[in-house]
């Protein structure tokens, strides 16, 4: 055994030795990266949090048999036990796999959904894939082009004039027109392709999605960070597989809209496009105000009516009339006298709860604006938690 | 049956395969040089990527090269040999006298060579698939004069897979001894039953698939293109055979190392009923999870999150596998000759694949992983230190009773500790480049993913080297060098194929033989 081990820790040295020996350009990148999206950055804690967990039992499992392999041996003059099965323990590591499952698949769902919501982007781009290259529409500001492999990195691929590939930046992850997009803004992306299947793909931004003919599929992202970033195409698509990158330019506003302008295309009003990241509302705090400007309003009223009136009339406002839940969209509480509308919310009404005792004045207030002004309906006016005191 | 019903001498022999040894003699010769071959393409795949640049072949070869990879392995090295092993020993193992339908074995044996020569030739009348082995439209389609041979070549080995099947099934179904009672049989004949049943399953939807795709070519019809036709449907028709194949592919893996770890832990295997629910459960669950391989192509979210509780899903009966293997071992009195060696690392390798695999199971992540190393790295994890390391257990494992003399124990260990560790060398950092971000199938990469695959070259080509240690190590106990085996050369071994002599007679089991319950995988 010995003498073997001492062969694989050759073997092993030799490939070492080899491999680190022309390391010119040596990245040795080992994980994912958290990229440069609150999604990415979602999508890193997942796989970290999984990676934990396959290795913790992992490493359990080879350590029960490292003890067997180094204790159990017939060379200690052990002799073999006779038991064969055991039902508690065999229910035991059936059932706790389904626990640890369960706790990492909650999480996991809830990021896909957030990466399944296309709606409300603030620059649509509708992204074409081709043999071999990307060609790119910005259907709001009239702008068109298309994206190839770069000059050089084609060059080096070919050897032209004896061009190496560690002699040009960005090998293959070069284009000649970057896809250029506003920092902060989210970004929608209509995804097809003209010909054979291919897939647009840039780590730091999110997953890939596939291109496919006669389809169009939809994938968002909300880039934090000014910056360059490079990916490729990842799906086989023949022979210049290798040769389709794709560089997403993520610059500031005042720079796209300057883009746009050279481009030729008509730019977005400025206030369109958002200045910096949309803070995380503080739900807590704003529940505890005496007053609310009207964004705060609606942002804490959706909080509240998803989280407690949607079960019963949906998140749409549309109800469900098979089981008694009225529409809130155009009803008469929720576009009629607004003191009526918060009467029934603190005090309830036949099936519908009583919310007073659960919901501070700042809450049914913001639930009030929130549901005369959303939900299809635009009354205009709004509640304020002085008013919801009165009423109580 | 008498034996002297079928041509049992000079090429007649070889031409019907009567014999089930010889039969599995054939599968197993066949699918050697399949691995030759195969292994052959990804040294030529290997080369291409040492550097960045074009040095070797022109990416279009290279994808072709990537097609026919996969296929020759999948179809050629691993179903072929684990189809031999079946053949070679489960007659013998459930103590039958041979196959239930004997003159079946040599034309549907025979199909085989044919499809594989005929893939062989594709290059060179116009051009393989680039395609991988998923053959994927619309990319297929633009393919040259070779198609139809292609989709013949495919359609010949999934009826020759079916019928070998059939065979198999009927075998352990209704050839069993007297007293070899179904719960009471090797577990290598329990996921034989399952692994026949998903061929059978499988290899219609296979062929069908590619017949449509013939259609589309050749009839004029649009199942996948054109206005009413979806690239989509392909992939579902696809998954629908390639989930299934994932597991036809690993399961009579799962039954050698069954049968190899309590062999040498001198114990019986722990649980052996929840390894054969085991078995059935991931059987089943096989054919609910075939879209976690499409994550990417925009389905709907409801069905997203189905494939993704599914896929999580299957990775409980797997471990069901894992954690029996482990209490198997434990308080044996075990020794470490080269079966048990491989069988070992095969449980500690195929667990890492198992794991790429289930952290591949969430959807939102594996819109990361999808395409990249990772994935080569997860799926070369669970058919190569998996698959294929299960095999080479079971042919030191089982050489000895075909040949009557020993191996050689010292080359064997060399070429254990040599394949143990070129073979993480080699696919380990692939899980690092899929990461970093290098997709899959790609004949050029950027230079940051330079040095791995310098790394992964190297030991592509050790690990290869080594196995030339293994040949000669069988090709010596093939012409009879060694010391002599007795009947039962494993002091722990059960099961019928050790009460005949070694090496074996070239029938056994003419009558059926008296089972004594101390050779049952189960004795109550």
């Amino acid at each position: 055994m010995s003498r073997a081990g001492l062969i694989a820790g050759l073997v092993m040295g030799l490939v070492m030795g080899l491999a680190a020996s022309p390391a010119a350009y040596a990245e040795w990148q080992m994980n994912l990266s958290p990229g440069a999206t609150a999604m990415t950055h979602q999508v890193w804690d997942l796989h970290t949090a999984m990676l934990i967990i396959c290795a913790t039992i992992a490493i359990g499992v080879v350590a029960v048999m490292g003890w067997s392999i180094a204790r159990h041996r017939k060379s200690r003059g052990v002799r073999p036990a006779e038991f064969h099965e055991s039902i508690g323990i065999e229910i035991a590591w059936t059932v706790l796999p389904f626990i640890v499952l369960a706790a990492i698949a909650i999480p996991a769902a809830s990021t896909l959904v957030s990466l399944y919501d296309t709606d409300a982007a603030d620059v649509h781009i509708e992204i074409t894939g081709h043999q071999w290259l990307w060609e790119y529409r910005y259907p709001d500001a009239g702008v068109h082009f298309y994206s190839r492999l770069a000059a050089d990195s084609r060059r080096a691929e070919l050897g032209v004039d004896g061009t190496r590939p560690q002699d040009v930046a960005h090998y293959l992850r070069d284009v000649d027109n970057p896809l250029v997009v506003p920092v902060h803004a989210k970004i929608g992306l209509s995804i097809t392709s003209a010909d054979v299947i291919h897939s647009w793909w840039v780590p730091a931004l999110g997953g890939k999605k596939d291109a496919i003919p006669g389809r169009i599929n939809k994938k968002w992202f909300t880039a934090d960070k000014i910056g360059t970033y490079r990916g490729q195409c990842a799906e086989l698509c023949g022979r210049g597989h290798a040769f389709m990158p794709i560089v997403v330019k993520v610059v500031s506003k005042a720079d796209y809209l300057a883009w746009l302008k050279a481009r030729g295309g008509r730019g977005p009003a400025a206030d369109d496009l958002p200045d910096a990241p949309a803070a995380p509302a503080d739900f807590d705090a704003l529940a505890a105000r005496d007053t609310l400007s009207r964004d705060e309003a609606m942002t804490l009223g959706k909080h509240v009516y998803n989280g407690l009136c949607s079960a019963c009339h949906q998140r749409d406002g549309s109800g469900l009339a098979a089981a008694g839940y009225p529409a809130l969209t155009g009803s008469d509480v929720a576009t009629g006298p607004i003191a009526d509308h918060i009467d029934q919310v603190i005090y309830g009404k036949n099936a519908m709860p009583a919310f007073g005792g659960q919901l501070t004045d700042a809450e049914i207030a913001a639930v009030v604006t929130y549901e005369r002004n959303a939900l299809g309906n635009a009354v205009g006016d709004e509640a304020s938690p002085k008013q919801v005191e009165d009423l109580r | 049956m008498k034996g002297s019903a079928y041509p049992a001498d000079g090429w007649r022999r070889w031409l019907w395969l009567a014999n089930h040894k010889d039969a599995g003699t054939a599968y197993l010769v066949l699918a050697a040089s399949m691995f030759l071959v195969g292994s052959s393409l990804s040294l030529v795949i290997r080369s291409e990527l040492f550097a960045p640049g074009i040095q070797v072949v022109d990416p279009a070869v290279y994808n072709q090269i990537v097609t026919l990879h996969g296929l020759i392995m999948i179809f050629g090295g691993i179903m072929a040999a684990f189809v031999g092993f079946a053949n070679m020993m489960l007659p013998v193992m459930l103590g039958a006298g041979g196959l239930w339908a004997r003159r079946a074995s040599g034309p549907v044996f025979w199909m085989l060579p044919v499809a594989f020569a005929a893939l062989l030739v594709t290059p060179f009348i116009g051009g393989a698939p680039q395609t991988g082995w998923t053959m994927y439209p619309p990319l297929i389609m633009q393919t040259g004069p070779a198609l139809p041979v292609f989709i013949a070549a495919v359609c010949l080995t999934t009826v020759s897979g079916f019928l070998s099947s059939a065979n198999i099934l009927a075998t352990i179904v209704a050839r069993r001894a007297p007293g070899m009672a179904m719960l009471r049989m090797p577990l290598f004949a329990w996921t034989w039953v399952v692994t026949a049943f998903l061929i059978m399953a499988v290899m219609p939807v296979l062929a069908g698939t590619m017949l449509m795709l013939g259609a589309d070519r050749y009839l004029g019809t649009g199942f996948f293109g054109g206005p009413d036709g979806s690239a989509l449907l392909y992939q579902h028709l696809f998954w629908t055979f390639g989930h299934p194949e994932v597991y036809i592919m690993v399961l009579p893996a799962f039954g050698l190392v069954s049968t190899i770890i309590p062999s040498f832990a001198r114990k019986r295997l722990f649980g052996y009923t929840s390894m054969v629910y085991a078995t059935l459960s991931i059987g089943l669950l096989s054919f609910i999870v075939w879209s976690h391989h499409m994550f990417t192509t925009g389905q709907p979210l409801a069905a997203e999150m189905f494939f993704m509780f599914s896929t999580m899903i299957i990775s409980v009966p797997t471990g069901v596998k894992v954690f029996n293997w482990v209490a198997t071992m434990w308080r044996g009195a075990m020794t470490f000759e080269t079966p048990m060696l491989f069988a070992t690392a095969f449980v500690v390798m195929f667990m890492i694949g198992g794991f790429s695999g289930l952290m591949s199971s969430l959807a939102p992540v594996d819109f990361q992983y999808h395409d990249t190393y990772f994935v080569v790295a997860h799926f070369h994890y669970v058919l190569v230190p998996g698959s294929l390391f299960a095999m080479m257990a079971a042919l030191y494992y089982w050489m000895p009773k075909w040949t009557g003399v020993m191996y050689s124990e010292t080359l064997g260990q060399i070429h254990f500790w040599w394949s143990v560790v070129t073979i993480n060398v080699l696919f380990f950092p692939m899980h690092f480049l899929g990461l970093a971000g290098m997709p899959r199938r790609i004949a050029d990469y950027s230079t940051q993913f330079t040095d791995f695959n310098q790394m992964i070259s190297i030991a592509a080509g050790l690990f290869f080297a080594g196995q030339l240690i293994f040949v000669f190590n069988m090709a010596r106990s093939l012409v009879r060098r060694g010391a002599p085996a007795s009947a039962r050369p494993w002091e722990g071994a059960r099961g019928l194929e050790w009460i005949v002599a070694s090496p074996w007679p070239h029938d056994t089991f003419a009558t059926p033989p008296r089972v004594e319950a101390c050779e049952l995988a189960k004795p109550d």
